[in-house]
C-alpha cells in the first residue's frame, strides 16, 4: 500500500482541504455557505436544541476543553513521574485507571486505562482496528492519522514498517507488541526514560515525553547537552 | 518547535465529537455501543475507499450519529433535513459578515 504520506505526523492534520462546498467567491454578497456535513451537524444540533435535549453552552465547553485543557501534557506528566518515582510506576502498573484518576485524569466515558511500559526487550504500540479508541483524558483528541484506514490496517500487520514512517528504528531483537484499544480499554504506552536525565526534575522530564512517544509511534527527545 | 496540529482540522468535527460526547454523557447512548456502531460505519465506507482520519471519518461519524439519533426518535430523518435546508436558506439570504439565524417560522 503506498500510502506513505497518511504516515507523515507533521502533514496528516494539515492536508489542503479542497472538496468542500465551499464558496470562495469574493463577489458573493452571502455569506459563506457551509459544507453539506457542517449543515447537518448543524441541523442536529438545532432539532436537538429545540427539544431540549441539547445545551448549546455545555457543546461549547466540551469543545473547549478538548481543545484547550485536554491533551498530551497530561499523559506527560504521568510519564515524567512514572520515570522518576518508582513506587509510583509500580502503582500505575498495577492499575492505571485509579492512579491517573487521582492525578485528576479520568475517563468521561467510563473507560480503563491500561499503561504499558516499554523496555529493552518490547517496544509497545497502540492502535484502534475499529474506530479510533484513544485515551483521550491523558493525550486528548486523537491526530488525523491515528484514526486513518492506513494505520488502523498496517500497525497491527506491519508495525516496524510503519514505526520506519514515522522515522523510528528499534534494534532487531527489540520485539514490537501492538495493544488493540477498545470502547471500555485504552492505552498509555510509557516510552523508555532517554540517557543523560539523571538529576533531571519532572518537569523537565515531562517536557521531553511527546505525544507520539505515548501512542508508541515516536521516541522521547532526547535532553539538550 | 513545530507548531502544534489543530485538535479539530474543522469546526463541524469539532461540533459533532461535543454533541456526541453530551449525547453520551446525557445517558443517551453508552459509548461501547456507539462506538461499534461507529466502527460498522467506518468499515462499510472503508470497502469503497481508504479513509484519512480527518473528513471522511467524521463523515462516517456523523452518518451513525444521524441513524442512532433517527432510530431514536431524537431527531429524525426528515426533521434532519428540514431544518437543513433552513440553515441553508438562511446562510444564503444573510448578507456576508452578518449573524446567520433561522427565521421564527423555522426556529
Amino acid at each position: 500500500m503506498g500510502l506513505d504520506i497518511a504516515f507523515q505526523p507533521r502533514n496528516a492534520c494539515a492536508m489542503p482541504h479542497d472538496h468542500h462546498d465551499h464558496d470562495h467567491d469574493a463577489d458573493h454578497p452571502h455569506s459563506h455557505l457551509p459544507s453539506d456535513p457542517a449543515l447537518r451537524v448543524k441541523a442536529l444540533e438545532t432539532v436537538l436544541t429545540r427539544k431540549g435535549l441539547v445545551d448549546p453552552a455545555a457543546l461549547d465547553e466540551i469543545i473547549d476543553t478538548y481543545q484547550n485543557r485536554i491533551g498530551p501534557k497530561n499523559g506527560a506528566q504521568v510519564v515524567a513521574r512514572a520515570w522518576s518515582d518508582p513506587e509510583f510506576n509500580r502503582a500505575l502498573m498495577h492499575d492505571a485507571t485509579a492512579v491517573v484518576a487521582e492525578m485528576g485524569f479520568y475517563g468521561r466515558q467510563g473507560e480503563h486505562i491500561t499503561a504499558v511500559e516499554n523496555t529493552p526487550e518490547t517496544h509497545n504500540m497502540v492502535v484502534c482496528t475499529l474506530c479510533s479508541c484513544y485515551p483521550w483524558p491523558l493525550l486528548g483528541i486523537p491526530p488525523g492519522w491515528y484514526k486513518s484506514d492506513a494505520y488502523r490496517a498496517r500497525a497491527v500487520r506491519e508495525p516496524r514498517a510503519v514505526l520506519a514512517d514515522f522515522g523510528v528504528s528499534l534494534p532487531p531483537d527489540t520485539a514490537v507488541r501492538v495493544w488493540d484499544s477498545t470502547a471500555e480499554m485504552r492505552y498509555l504506552v510509557i516510552p523508555r526514560r532517554p540517557e543523560g536525565t539523571e538529576g533531571m526534575d519532572a518537569e523537565a522530564l515531562a517536557a521531553l515525553v511527546t505525544r507520539d512517544s505515548m501512542i508508541g509511534t515516536g521516541l522521547p527527545k532526547e535532553p539538550a547537552t | 518547535m513545530q507548531a502544534p496540529e489543530p485538535v479539530f482540522s474543522e469546526p463541524w468535527h469539532a461540533q459533532l465529537f461535543a454533541l456526541t460526547v453530551y449525547l453520551n454523557e446525557e445517558g443517551h447512548f453508552a459509548w461501547p455501543d456507539w462506538a461499534a456502531r461507529f466502527a460498522q460505519t467506518l468499515k462499510r465506507h472503508g470497502f469503497a475507499k481508504e479513509l484519512d482520519g480527518g473528513d471522511d471519518y467524521f463523515n462516517a461519524w456523523l452518518e451513525t450519529l444521524e441513524a442512532v439519533l433517527a432510530e431514536r426518535g431524537a431527531a429524525g430523518a426528515e426533521e434532519a433535513e428540514q431544518v437543513k435546508a433552513a440553515w441553508e436558506a438562511a446562510y444564503l439570504r444573510t448578507p456576508h459578515g452578518q449573524p446567520v439565524h433561522l427565521t421564527s417560522s423555522e426556529g
